[in-house]
């Protein structure tokens, strides 16, 4: 059973993103999309910890990313950018979807 | 694929409801069929009629009546959320003595055994809040 984790704070203002790694099981996935974007960019306070989430996917939403100025030359390595059809695709491809609102 | 959507804010406020919007249009553009919208918390606050956004301005009310009426979308908003945020249709009009209603075009009120229903009946159901 994988999962996909939606993330939607920024990891500045709340612990959303590091709890769901606490919890994110390797073969699982985690989304990060609105505020949430901030945690996908390289060499901030939570960049170690999604680098060390090992067996866990990444994806930024891209929208998301351009409307916060977030080009991708900012992202940490490992991040997958997808549209909103891609944010489907990831809710189809895993068997649950836990919120992290 | 099936899915419900939860919304739990209202338009204006938080991107939740935009999100939700774009994920709803995204899955039906995929062919997916989405069995429920439900509208809980301060998320009611997208089915009323009476607002009027600038014209530059998206008009999120109208966006997701319209979503509905092309795709037979089952809107619905929680009653008991909705009648602490004063939105009422004809039948919550006549039951709480109310002298107007507000529900916008698509949109039906009922309680929250609809969202039980949902996570039940789809494969899927997101959420979308602050």
């Amino acid at each position: 059973m994988s999962t996909l984790h939606t993330v939607n704070k920024s990891p500045f203002e709340k612990n959303s993103l590091a709890d769901c790694l606490g919890y994110a099981k390797e073969g699982s996935a985690v989304l990060m999309y609105e505020d949430g974007v901030y945690g996908a960019m390289k060499g901030n306070a939570v960049a170690e910890k999604v680098a060390a989430a090992s067996g866990v996917k990444f994806y930024a939403l891209g929208p998301d990313l351009k409307a916060r100025g977030i080009s991708e030359e900012k992202l940490a390595e490992g991040i997958e950018v997808v549209d909103y059809a891609g944010f489907v695709n990831l809710a189809v491809e895993n068997d649950i979807v836990s919120a992290w609102v | 694929m099936k899915f419900a959507i939860q919304v739990n804010e209202g338009p204006y406020q938080h991107q939740a409801t935009d999100s939700a919007y774009q994920f709803a249009k995204a899955a039906l553009d995929a062919g997916h069929e989405i069995m429920r919208v439900f509208f809980y918390h301060d998320g009611v606050n997208n089915g009323t009629n009476l607002t009027t956004p600038p014209q530059d301005d998206r008009n999120i009310v109208n966006r997701w009546s319209e979503l509905g009426k092309a795709h037979d979308l089952d809107l619905v908003v929680c009653v008991a959320a909705a009648q602490r945020r004063g939105i009422v249709d004809e039948g919550e009009m006549q039951r709480n003595g109310k002298d107007a209603q507000n529900i916008a075009d698509g949109f039906r009120i009922s309680g929250l055994g609809q969202l039980i229903e949902a996570g039940i009946q789809s494969e899927r159901l997101m959420v979308f809040g602050d």
